[in-house]
């Protein structure tokens, strides 16, 4: 398979190619049809303001390859969604603060679940004993779902889910409880992250082998497509590759082929493409080298619209716009003079905005000790608000394209990325998902990460690359550093909550549906979805589908290098 | 002299960033170090530490849960009668750094801790008068 542009579409300049398909004519239509189409755009001091800048011939947002956006008018039609992160303790605990951030003006919610969650380890596992509640929420059964979401109208407000291994499991809880509560699964809007094949290329929360893994997230793909239609099955995310150390380039390569990896994981279940790809969603870092950051979401907007359309024919041009939530750059807060932080999270926010993110979360000043505090966070959030309604970015869609460094850099980063991409898929044969097995199977991906993040810790510990506070500026009487005290007593919380569950259940009815769930599994052509949302009304808890599951996929073990 | 080094990951924390870059670093700076990968248990750090005859453990936690964890290597630490200190890296809020060191953990790295200062450490640490 040749990578690149088809032929006869690149004009290629100096190795790098570069279209150009948008047309000043065709972006006047399309915002005219806009919902930004009436907007009225002014500087403070009441200079008018286009809805967009550039030459007759240029691209233009709306416009494939969407280098410069998805919408013609950006954030004139839609603000970004503020989309804030969080989890601890309890279910409870944590549906106060949902409800925190949203009376604050949050407009989405994310859920973090606790490590054992995420690994499909129940709170009253030996393994568990100090994580439950500990860096997000736990989630055992139906029942913390049922806490988690109470009194949050789960037909308007979305929620994201960050949860990969047991994604199948909690999605599984969610669709039952939610349907327990009156709301047809048809009518529930979110993302479910779900992208497994990071997790072994960086994040490291896996429980089964890769295949077994795909095999749960085409199920829960077919599922979402035929039964969903406002939900966002999976969000490839580059976030942990970056905070393990990759470059923007590799972050960008990466991701793409994850999620093109999974395009054809859904091809191969039988899904057209256009059935599924409007509802593939991304998620990237917004790290603090501000242009860079700019120009790695335009170039990943560019990249996914070319291949898409070039090589997996898709012909509906939501299946070519890249949508991806960011959230500012976890590594990058220091927990030496933490304050600083603030302006650190602002300007990644802003590279964020200014590369066209339709969702948003800001890490709070104080996470690089702790979990936030609902102080904390809600500065985080009003950080977002400041850039929303006071500085007037959001009157220009792409306001640095043209730029000759951001439209170079742009390039550079094209480049480089496609470079990688090709890299991979030639290893698999010219199968994406292949390469991407082969990789995990190799370390091929790990060893790029691990040697990026050793070239940049040489360069911090060589004085090369400054961070302030850290290497320089270094205050002789530091600031103590902010720790927000959760709850000692909720591990024990918790594990009250789940005996009180277990006692409850039948126990008899837990078993059927667990030996139906062993059954589906081992017929690989069976969707487990079903499976899953009764064993979820069963009460049963995650620990207890995910060993079930494991019984039959066998459980993944990294080679150690 | 520290020349022999186990750096180790318990529990569920998947965070292993620091943990390679350390890993090699150390390297550079001219010691052997020996790396168990993730998801550890205390007694399979302990039982590594006596195979492969080292003079100090290094315990990367990033999860928030080593007021559980340290103890419970260091208990397995004593069990295995393997007498070498321990260092820990990672984010120990301020607070919690006496406990771990009444505990007997002999030297903890926040973030941001520069290399000079974690080799020059972990040379002081003599395994023979621990």
């Amino acid at each position: 398979m040749t990578l690149g542009v088809a032929a006869g579409r690149p004009e290629v300049a100096g190795g790098i190619h570069v279209t150009h398909h948008g047309k000043r004519s065709q972006w006047i239509e399309a915002y005219e049809n806009s919902p930004a189409a009436l907007s009225r755009g002014a500087t403070q001091s009441g200079v008018t303001l286009d809805a967009v800048y550039g030459s007759d011939e240029g691209e233009y947002p709306g416009l494939f390859p969407y280098t410069r956006g998805i919408h013609p008018a950006m954030y004139r039609s839609k603000l970004w969604t503020m989309r804030m992160f969080a989890g601890f303790g309890t279910a409870p605990e944590t549906n106060q603060r949902f409800r925190d951030i949203i009376a604050a003006g949050g407009t989405g919610i994310s859920t973090a679940y606790d490590m054992p969650t995420l690994l499909g380890i129940d709170s009253d596992d030996a393994r568990a004993l100090g994580e439950v509640g500990r860096c997000g929420v736990a989630v055992d059964t139906i029942d913390d779902i049922a806490d988690l979401y109470d009194g949050l109208d789960l037909s308007t407000i979305t929620t994201s889910m960050t949860i990969n291994a047991p994604a199948a499991a909690i999605f599984a809880m969610f669709i039952a409880n939610a349907e327990d509560h009156g709301v047809a699964r048809a009518q529930l809007g979110g993302t479910l992250q779900n992208d497994i094949l990071k997790e072994y290329q960086a994040q490291h929360e896996y429980v089964f082998p890769p295949r077994p893994s795909l095999r749960l997230v085409r199920d829960t793909i077919v599922f979402a497509t035929r039964e969903m239609p406002r939900w966002h099955p999976l969000s490839i995310s580059g976030y942990h590759i970056r905070e393990a150390g990759s470059t923007a380039a590799q972050e960008v390569a990466f991701t793409l082929a994850n999620g093109f990896a999974y395009v054809e994981l859904a091809r191969r279940a039988g899904l057209a493409v256009d059935l599924f790809a409007p509802q593939l969603s991304f998620f990237f870092n917004a790290h603090i080298d501000f242009f860079e950051e700019v120009a790695k979401y335009r170039c990943a907007r560019r990249i996914w619209a070319t291949w898409m359309r070039e090589h997996y024919g898709a012909m509906d041009e939501r299946s070519w716009q890249l949508r991806f939530h960011a959230q500012t750059a976890g590594v990058s807060l220091t927990a030496q003079q933490p304050d600083n932080n603030h302006a650190r999270t602002a300007i990644e926010a802003l590279a964020a905005v200014m590369g066209g993110a339709q969702s948003l979360h800001t890490n709070s000043f104080d996470e690089a000790w702790t979990l936030p505090s609902a102080d904390a966070a809600r500065v985080a959030l009003r950080t977002q608000q400041v850039i929303a309604y006071e500085t007037n970015v959001t009157q220009v869609a792409d306001p640095l394209g043209g730029s000759w460094f951001v439209e170079s850099l742009t390039d550079q980063l094209h480049h480089d990325a496609s470079q990688l991409l090709e890299e991979i898929c030639e290893m698999g044969g010219g199968s994406m998902l292949e390469g991407c097995l082969l990789a995990i199977d190799n370390g091929w991906f790990e060893g790029h990460i691990a040697d990026s993040a050793y070239v940049h810790e040489r360069a911090v510990q060589r004085g090369e690359r400054i961070i302030v506070g850290v290497n320089a500026f270094i205050d002789d009487a530091p600031a103590p550093a902010p720790v927000n005290q959760t709850n000692a007593e909720g591990e024990n919380e918790q594990r009250r909550r789940l005996a009180r569950v277990r006692g409850e259940r039948s126990d008899d009815e837990v078993r059927r549906a667990l030996e139906e769930l062993a059954t589906d599994a081992r017929d690989s052509t069976v969707n487990l979805m079903p499976a899953l949302m009764n064993a979820a009304r069963a009460h049963a808890t995650v620990g207890e589908m995910m060993s079930t599951m494991a019984e039959v996929f066998g459980r993944y073990h990294a080679a150690l290098r | 002299m520290t020349r022999r080094v186990l750096i180790a990951k318990v529990g569920l924390d998947g965070h292993d960033r620091g943990v390679n870059v350390i890993t090699r670093l150390l390297r550079d700076a001219g010691m052997e170090v020996i790396y168990t990968g993730l998801f550890q248990s205390p007694e399979s750090v302990a039982r590594t530490a006596v195979d492969e005859d080292v003079d100090l453990v290094g315990l990367s936690i990033l999860s928030g849960a080593h007021l559980t964890l340290v103890p419970l290597v260091l208990d397995a630490l004593r069990a295995a009668e393997c007498d070498v200190p321990l260092v820990v890296g990672g984010i120990v809020p301020e607070s919690d750094e006496a406990t771990l060191r009444e505990a007997g953990v002999a030297a903890i790295f926040g973030p941001g801790t520069s290399l000079v200062e974690i080799v020059s450490t972990l040379e002081s640490l003599d395994p023979l008068s621990h």
